[in-house]
């Protein structure tokens, strides 16, 4: 097995059968362990600058790329390290960006908040709130004119969605019926600050409405509630049928950041969601009772994720620094 | 007196503020840091912590906002003109994209294009500069751009005892202020008086005196500039370095009186090079006392690339006191002898 396909899901998979299952656990369980991993590493102090991790709400990323090819694009956001591994970006090239290595998918200028791989349809992890939206709206302006029937996705959280360019973005794919999905992860907070008071706790798909677009809320820890939903938005868009919002309901399982104390959060929040909810659980738990797929093939993928990551901390470790020479290139295509 | 840290004294400079005057309100993204969760609700008071407290004191004097930046900085700027004295935090200065609008076409312009009719005493504070590792899109130093719109002033504290009194002195002032804090020094300490005070907007310090080279550097490259100068010192050069700490208005006099001394100029600043700080400094000093330049003035910055991610780049990246010495030890070599 290569690397890539030990990473995730690369195929188009809108139906649901085996394959396209074993895929999509692979893809959360390659974001679980990645994330989790990370929280542990941040911890030794061995990793630089700012860190958001997406445990917790790997069904979006896996139930959204599910339906989308090597040429359909994403844009994402700070927390983009989950979109990144389900649209096929290479894990260790990955790791070896957030420790800052040559070898790092963005040759170490990017780190966490800018992994990127245009090839592979991604368009970036974002540091500013509110930055992906507009972008997409270019790609589905390009594959309109070029008459392709790719589509765009952007991911914004509860607080992004409260960023001018979120509702100018909304507009312009509407009033030019682009190929485009927003996708916002309400995942109740924005930093320390709760969506119950940024937007007053509403549902943030009503806000659809007003662009005279589909709005959908969807239960964000459940794999196949968000995989049905993206299904239909994704294929409207793809047929010409203009833009979509969908709004998923999810937790974030970690701080902001690595290093938040987290005192905002209600008690035993998290334990709770993750008892409860959690999106790996609810997935096994589904495809086993209904025969779908047995115990032992999930752990399989448990045991191939575990050494993929394994593998990537150690090389990233030892991957040797950016050249002093590459500090001043690539400002330009010229230089 | 006693010993506070840079952000301590910008908190309690806020502190004081808003307990003199109770239309100085004071808002921005988690700056209370949790309203409407279910735990703590001042959890934050920023992103790094520069507001945490306030919460508790002063209720009705601070807001969270939305991740609206447009709005709230607007909504500043509307506020200044209507009665109150709003000190909006912009968290990191690259953030300012999204609101460019609302300040160099809004609040910095209504005094003149009303015909002197308007006051608009806001403070937008904002974080800037490398050397956390957070890369191109939060680590710039972008205060040359506002430099550059008349009307806004440009206030840039290098050390605790000037970060007080600068935000003092830039909340009450009646024009808007960007008051830019470096992330870096924030746990730097010093010796800061407990009572208020100002230092007056516009005023340069002369941080050392010195008879061989004028350095006049720029907030954090102050401390850049004083170890180079120790250095320098054991080789015989003795520089005298200028902290403007205002970069709008700017104290040309201070500039030209130490240049006229030494003849010889270098600037430091963490800026990209072109339409900085340091072009145009060197550019004024070029201009008005060319009769007493030794050899043509030097400017140390960060080269014209985006901050990067990696360590080992981004150490690189920022002037350092070795860049600074060299510059100097240049300088000296150069033109007329002394
Ligand atoms: C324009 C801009 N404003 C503010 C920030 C700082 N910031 C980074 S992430 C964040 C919170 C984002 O919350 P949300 O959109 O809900 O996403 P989540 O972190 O919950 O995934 C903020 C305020 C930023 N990076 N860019
Ligand atoms: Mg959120």
């Amino acid at each position: 097995m290569t690397e890539s396909e030990v990473a995730g899901a690369r195929e188009r998979h809108e139906e649901l059968d085996k394959g396209a299952l074993l895929d999509a656990y692979r893809t959360m369980r390659t974001i679980r362990d990645f994330e989790e991993r990370l929280h542990t590493e941040f911890a030794t102090g061995e990793i630089p600058g700012f860190v958001h991790l997406y445990a917790g709400e790997e069904a979006i990323a896996a139930g959204f790329m599910a339906h989308l090819d090597g040429d359909d694009y994403v844009a994402s956001t700070h927390r983009g390290h989950g979109h990144s591994i389900a649209k096929g970006c290479d894990v260790k090239g990955m790791m070896f960006e957030i420790y800052g290595k040559d070898a790092g998918i963005c040759r170490g200028k990017g780190g966490s908040m800018h992994i990127a791989d245009l090839d592979k349809g991604m368009l970036g992890a974002n540091g500013i709130v509110g930055g992906g939206p507009p972008l997409v709206c270019g790609v589905g302006l390009s594959a309109k004119v070029r008459g392709t029937d790719q589509v765009a996705v952007s991911f914004t959280g509860d607080g992004g969605a409260n960023q001018g360019t979120v509702f100018e973005s909304m507009n312009l794919a509407s009033a030019w019926d682009l190929p485009v999905i927003f996708v916002i992860e309400n995942n109740g907070y924005a930093e320390a600050t709760a969506q119950a008071f940024s937007s007053k706790g509403i549902d943030i798909a009503k806000r659809a409405d007003g662009f005279s677009m589909p709005g959908v809320v969807v239960d964000g820890h459940d794999f196949f509630a968000v995989h049905e939903a993206a299904g239909e938005a994704i294929r409207r868009a793809r047929q010409g049928g203009g833009p979509s919002l969908i709004e998923c309901k999810v937790n974030r399982y970690y701080g902001h950041f690595e290093g938040d104390a987290q005192t905002y959060r209600g008690e035993n929040e998290v334990e709770n969601v993750r008892k409860e909810k959690d999106c790996l659980m609810l997935f096994r738990q589904r495809v086993t009772s209904a025969g779908l797929l047995d115990e032992a093939e999930l752990d399989k993928i448990d045991e191939e994720v575990k050494n993929l990551i394994d593998e990537a901390v150690r090389e990233a470790k030892e991957a040797p620094e950016p050249s002093p020479e590459n500090l001043t290139t690539d400002v330009y295509v010229s230089y | 007196m006693s010993r506070k840290s840079y952000m301590q004294a910008i908190n309690e400079a806020l502190a004081q503020e808003m307990e003199r005057d109770p239309t100085v309100v004071v808002f921005g993204e988690d700056n209370v840091g949790g309203t409407g969760s279910p735990g703590e609700i001042d959890a934050w008071g920023g992103v790094m912590g520069v507001t945490k407290g306030l919460y508790g004191k002063f209720p009705n004097q601070i807001l969270d906002t939305p991740i609206s930046e447009s709005a709230f900085i607007g909504a500043a700027a509307g506020a200044a003109c209507s009665g109150l004295r709003p000190v909006a935090e912009l968290m990191f200065v690259d953030f300012m994209g999204v609101c460019f609008d609302q300040i160099f076409n809004q609040a910095a312009k209504f005094r003149y294009m009303f015909g002197g009719k308007a006051r608009t005493p806001m403070v937008i504070r904002t974080m800037y500069g490398a050397g956390i590792r957070a890369a191109s899109q939060h680590s710039q130093a972008l205060y040359p751009i506002f430099t550059h719109i008349p009307g806004l002033k440009v206030v840039i504290p290098s050390n605790p005892y000037d970060a007080k009194g600068l935000l003092i002195a830039s909340i009450r002032d009646d024009d808007p202020v960007i008051f830019f804090e470096n992330k870096v020094l924030y746990a730097i300490e010093g010796e800061v008086p407990d009572e208020p005070y100002t230092i007056p907007l516009g005023e340069a310090e002369i941080v050392r005196e010195g008879e061989d080279v004028t350095i006049v550097a720029i907030g954090r490259m102050v401390s850049m500039a004083e170890q180079a100068a120790a250095s320098l010192a054991d080789d015989g050069i003795e520089v005298e370095i200028v902290d403007p700490r205002t970069l709008s208005p700017l104290d040309e006099d201070t500039i030209y009186e130490s240049v006229e001394n030494t003849g010889r100029l270098v600037v430091v600043d963490e800026a990209y090079p072109r339409c900085s700080m340091a072009s145009d400094i060197s550019a004024l000093v070029a201009q008005n006392c060319f009769e007493h330049l030794k050899a043509a003035p030097k400017m140390v910055t960060a080269p014209h690339t985006p901050p990067p991610f990696s360590g080992s780049l981004e150490d690189l990246y920022v002037p350092d006191p070795e860049k600074v010495a060299n510059a100097v030890r240049e300088t000296v070599g150069q033109g007329v002898a002394s």
